[in-house]
C-alpha cells in the first residue's frame, strides 16, 4: 500500500509540474495564474517528499516485495544503511534527484518576492519543465516502486558493501544538491533571455543560487574523493574515473560561472558569456547523469547498463541544450554592452580565470569522451590514463594560481603598475619560503616548489589585501570574506596536491606475523589477524603496531570483510589521520604460511586536499549571506539596475 | 574599421587561435597517453607492439593462479574460453574481486618471452561486473558458466588468531 502511495504521489507531482510548466511559460499576466504556479511548486515538493518518504519507508520496513528494495537492501543491514540504501541504486538515487530538484524550487518560492513576478514565474516554469522531464524518466524507465508479486523474495540481495558506509549517507545528497542546483542559474539564464532582462540586477539574483549550488557541488565532490580514499583501499584520492569526471566538468563550468557572474554584476559586462556558462553548467550536469546512468563508460561506480535509460537522457539532454542554445543564439546578441578595460584589470584577470577553467573543462571532456569516439569510429577500444590529465592540469593549475595571486591587487577597469608593488613583495617572500621548503623536502621536481611557492603567494597577497582593508576600518562584506576563504582554500588544496602527489611513500609488501618494515621513519609491525563479527559481515582484522621514531606508538587495524548476503569481499583500510600526514594500511589477500599481502602508505598533507576544498565550499556558503543578496527588494533592485546601466554607458 | 569591430575581430582571432592550439595539444597528448585494448586472440596472435603500454583482458583461467612463496609476485593466465590463452606476470596486490573465472583487465607491456608484464590489474568492485571491453567475448560464451571462487579462503588465516 505504501509503495503504491509513493508511486501515485510521483504521478501527481508530475502532473503538477506539467501544469506549472505550461502556465509558467505561457506569458500570462494574470496574477492569479502566476500565484498558482507558486502553489503548484509547493504542492509538487510536498508530493515528491511523500513519494520519497514512501520509498524510505519500504526500505526501513524491509518490504522486499518492492523490486528495488529487494535488489538493494537486506534485513541484516543496520537501520541507517537501510535508509541510505534508498539512494544506493539507480532508481532511488534518481528519486532523490527529483526530490532535491523540487526542494530547490521550494527554496526559490521563499525568495520569490525579491524578483519581478513575470520573470520569477518564467523561472519556476522552466524548473517545472525540467522536473517534468526527470519525473517522466523515473516513471517510464526507472520506477523504484515496481512490485515483485507474487514472487516476493524472503530476503534482499544486499547493498553493494562499498556503499554500506557513512560516505553513502552524505555524499550523494550533497553532490545532487550541486548537480541539480545548477538548474537554478540555468533557469535564471533562460528566463532572463525570454524576458530580455539580463543586467546587473539579474546577475545579483543569480549569484546567490549559483554560489549555493557551487558550494554544494564542491562539498559533494570533496566528500566523494575522501570516501574513495578510505573505502576503496587503494589509497588514492582522485582517479580520473569517468564518473568523477562527470562531476568535475559541471564544477569547472560552475566555477567559471561564479567568477563571470561577479563581473556581470559589478561591471554589467560579460553578459553573453555568463549566459552561455549558465547553460553550459547545467548541460554538463545532465551529461554527467548520462555518463553515470547509461553505462557507456567503464567506471568503478556506474550503475547497471541500460541503453533505454541512456537514450532517454540523451534525448532530454539534446532538447535542453538545443532549446536553450537556440534561444541564446536568437537573444543573447541583444545584450551586448561594451565596457572598456585594460590588461591590468580585474575584468581581464577574470577572463584569464574563465579561459583556464574552460580549457580545463575541454581537457576533461576530451579525456572522458575520446574512448567512446574512438570506438565509434574505428571499433577498437582505448583508455586514456592519468598522465594525460596531469600533463594539462599541472600547468593550468599553476597559471591559475599566478592569476589568483595578482587578482586582489587589481582594480576594476585599470590598475596602475605601481599598485602592484605589494604583489612583488609577497612574491619575494613566497620564493624564499619555497626555496626553504625545497631544501627541507628535497622534492623530486620543480613543479612541487612552484606549487608550494604559488600557493604561499596567493595566501600572502590575499593577506596583504585583507590587512589594507582592515586598517581602513571598513566593515568587510560577507562576499569578500567568502571570496578570500575560497581563494585560501584553493591554495591549501594545490599545496596539498603537490606535496601528497610527490612526497608520498607507498609500498606493497608480503608480511608474516611479527614481520616489521620501515615506512617513512616509522616501524610497522604486523601482529597478526583476528576474526571480527559485524552486523552483516565477518571480517579478518589485521593488527599493526606503528612506532614512529619520535612520539608514541599506536595500533592500526585494517579489515578484509566478507558480507553474508552477497558473499562480497571488501577492504576496510586502517588509517591514522593527521593534519601533517596520514599513515594508511590496507590488507591485500592472504598468502601462504599466515602471511598477507599488505599495502602501506605514508601520505603527507593529503588532508589538505580535502580541507582546502571544503574551505572553498565554506567560502561559497559565506558569500551567500552578503547583505547585497539578502536585504534587497525588487524596488531597490530596479534602482541599482538603472544605476548599473548608467555606469555601463559611460 | 571602427574600434568596436576591430576589438571584436581581435577577440575572434584570439579565440580561434586558442581553441586550435588546445585542440591540437589534446590530440597530441592523448595520442601519447592512450592505451589500446587487446582481446586474448589478438595477444596470442602477437599483435601487441613490443615495449608499448597497452591494455589486455580476458577471463582468469581456472587453476592458473600461482603465488610466489616469498614475494608478492603472481602469475596467472587469461583466456577467452575459445582457445586463446596468454600468461600474465604481476607483482603487487590484486583487487578484491580478482577471482578465477572472473573477467579482468591488465595494463602493462608485452615482454620478449610473450609474457604480459602487468603494472596494473583491474576488476570492478561489483559481483556482476563485466568490463565492457570483455562483453564481446562473454557474449560468445554465455553457456560457459563460470563459478566464482572466493578470493579469501577462511581456512588460510584461521591459524593466527591473536
Amino acid at each position: 500500500m505504501i509503495p503504491e502511495l509513493g508511486h501515485f504521489s510521483l504521478v501527481l507531482a508530475g502532473s503538477l509540474s506539467l501544469f506549472a510548466a505550461v502556465i509558467g511559460l505561457s506569458n500570462t499576466r494574470n496574477s492569479m495564474l502566476q500565484r498558482s504556479v507558486v502553489s503548484m511548486t509547493v504542492g509538487q515538493f510536498a508530493l515528491a517528499l511523500l513519494s520519497f518518504s514512501a520509498l524510505v519507508w519500504s526500505f526501513a520496513t524491509d518490504d522486499f516485495s518492492v523490486a528495488y528494495v529487494a535488489n538493494n537492501s537486506n534485513s541484516l543491514m543496520p537501520w541507517y544503511y537501510k535508509v541510505s540504501a534508498t539512494w544506493g541504486g539507480h532508481e532511488g538515487s534518481f528519486l532523490l534527484w527529483i526530490l532535491i530538484m523540487s526542494g530547490w524550487m521550494l527554496a526559490l518560492t521563499l525568495r520569490g518576492h525579491q524578483y519581478p513576478t513575470s520573470f520569477f514565474t518564467k523561472v519556476l516554469g522552466i524548473m517545472a519543465l525540467l522536473n517534468l522531464g526527470f519525473i517522466c524518466f523515473s516513471l517510464f524507465t526507472s520506477n523504484p516502486f515496481i512490485r515483485l508479486i507474487p514472487m516476493t523474495p524472503i530476503d534482499g540481495a544486499d547493498l553493494n558493501p562499498l556503499l554500506q558506509d557513512f560516505g553513502l549517507i552524505v555524499h550523494p545528497p550533497l553532490l545532487y544538491m550541486g548537480y541539480v542546483g545548477l538548474a537554478v542559474p540555468f533557469a535564471f539564464a533562460v528566463a532572463g533571455l525570454l524576458e530580455e532582462q539580463v543586467d546587473s540586477a539579474w546577475a545579483r539574483w543569480s549569484r546567490t543560487w549559483t554560489n549555493m549550488a557551487w558550494a554544494f557541488l564542491t562539498a559533494g565532490i570533496t566528500l566523494g574523493s575522501w570516501w574513495a580514499y578510505y573505502e576503496l583501499g587503494w589509497g588514492g584520492w582522485w582517479f580520473w574515473d569517468p564518473v568523477e569526471n562527470a562531476s568535475f566538468m559541471p564544477w569547472l563550468a560552475a566555477t567559471a560561472l561564479v567568477h563571470s557572474l561577479s563581473v556581470t554584476e559589478k561591471r554589467g559586462t560579460f553578459k553573453s558569456w555568463t549566459l552561455l556558462l549558465a547553460i553550459t553548467g547545467f548541460s554538463f550536469s545532465l551529461l554527467g547523469a548520462f555518463i553515470v546512468r547509461s553505462g557507456v563508460l567503464t567506471s568503478v561506480h556506474s550503475f547497471a547498463v541500460d541503453p533505454e535509460r541512456g537514450m532517454y537522457i540523451l534525448i532530454f539532454l539534446a532538447l535542453v541544450v538545443g532549446g536553450s542554445l537556440t534561444l541564446y543564439a536568437l537573444r543573447a546578441g541583444q545584450n551586448s554592452t561594451q565596457v572598456a578595460y585594460n590588461f591590468l584589470s580585474r575584468e581581464f584577470f577574470m577572463l584569464i580565470n574563465n579561459l583556464i577553467l574552460i580549457v580545463a573543462l575541454a581537457v576533461v571532456l576530451w579525456g572522458t569522451m575520446a574512448p567512446i569516439g574512438y570506438e565509434a569510429i574505428t571499433g577498437g577500444r582505448i583508455s586514456i590514463g592519468t598522465p594525460f590529465f596531469n600533463k594539462f592540469f599541472v600547468p593550468l593549475g599553476l597559471v591559475l594560481a599566478i592569476a589568483l595571486a595578482i587578482l586582489p591587487l587589481l582594480n576594476w577597469k585599470r590598475t596602475r603598475v605601481e599598485a602592484l608593488r605589494p604583489a612583488v613583495f609577497s612574491l619575494l617572500v613566497a620564493t624564499v619560503f619555497t626555496v626553504f621548503i625545497w631544501f627541507v623536502l628535497d622534492p623530486t621536481s620543480v613543479v612541487v616548489a612552484a606549487a608550494v611557492g604559488l600557493g604561499t603567494w596567493v595566501v600572502l597577497s590575499h593577506g596583504v589585501d585583507l590587512f589594507k582593508r582592515l586598517r581602513k576600518g571598513t566593515t568587510l562584506p560577507m562576499a569578500y570574506i567568502g571570496m578570500t576563504l575560497a581563494h585560501l582554500g584553493f591554495s591549501v588544496c594545490i599545496i596539498g596536491i603537490a606535496i601528497t602527489a610527490t612526497q608520498s611513500e607507498e609500498s606493497d609488501v608480503r608480511m608474516a606475523p611479527q614481520d616489521s618494515v620501515m615506512l617513512a621513519q616509522q616501524q610497522v609491525t604486523f601482529l597478526g589477524v583476528v576474526e571480527v563479527q559485524g552486523p552483516n559481515y565477518s571480517a579478518q582484522q589485521g593488527v599493526f603496531l606503528v612506532e614512529p621514531e619520535s612520539s608514541g606508538s599506536y595500533e592500526l587495524r585494517a579489515e578484509k570483510r566478507r558480507y553474508f548476503a552477497g558473499n562480497n569481499v571488501m577492504t576496510e583500510a586502517g588509517i591514522q589521520a593527521g593534519v601533517l600526514a596520514d599513515t594508511y594500511i590496507s590488507l591485500g589477500e592472504p598468502l601462504t604460511n599466515g602471511a598477507w599481502a599488505v599495502r602501506l602508505h605514508y601520505k603527507p598533507l593529503v588532508r589538505w586536499v580535502w580541507l582546502g576544498a571544503l574551505l572553498m565550499a565554506f567560502g561559497g556558503f559565506v558569500a551567500i549571506f552578503d547583505r547585497r543578496y539578502t536585504s534587497l527588494r525588487v524596488r531597490d533592485a530596479k534602482s541599482t539596475k538603472t544605476a548599473a546601466e548608467a555606469l555601463t554607458q559611460t | 574599421m571602427n574600434p568596436k569591430r576591430k576589438q571584436r575581430l581581435y577577440l575572434t582571432v584570439f579565440l580561434l587561435v586558442v581553441s586550435a592550439g588546445v585542440t591540437g595539444l589534446l590530440i597530441l597528448v592523448s595520442g601519447e597517453n592512450m592505451n589500446m585494448f587487446y582481446p586474448p586472440a589478438d595477444v596470442v596472435a602477437g599483435k601487441i607492439p613490443p615495449d608499448q603500454k597497452v591494455r589486455a583482458g580476458g577471463m582468469v583461467l581456472e587453476g592458473s593462479v600461482m603465488r610466489s612463496d616469498t614475494s608478492l609476485a603472481v602469475e596467472f593466465q587469461l583466456t577467452d574460453h575459445q582457445g586463446a590463452i596468454f600468461d600474465v606476470a604481476f607483482s603487487g596486490i590484486l583487487p578484491d574481486l580478482f577471482r578465477e573465472g572472473q573477467g579482468i583487465l591488465v595494463e602493462g607491456t608485452m615482454d620478449a618471452q610473450g609474457v604480459f608484464q602487468a603494472e596494473e590489474v583491474l576488476a570492478k568492485h561489483d559481483e556482476n561486473y563485466m568490463p565492457p571491453e570483455l562483453l564481446d567475448i562473454e557474449m560468445g560464451t554465455q553457456s560457459q558458466a563460470y563459478k566464482a571462487l572466493p578470493s579469501i579462503d577462511p581456512r588460510a588465516a584461521k591459524g593466527d588468531s591473536l
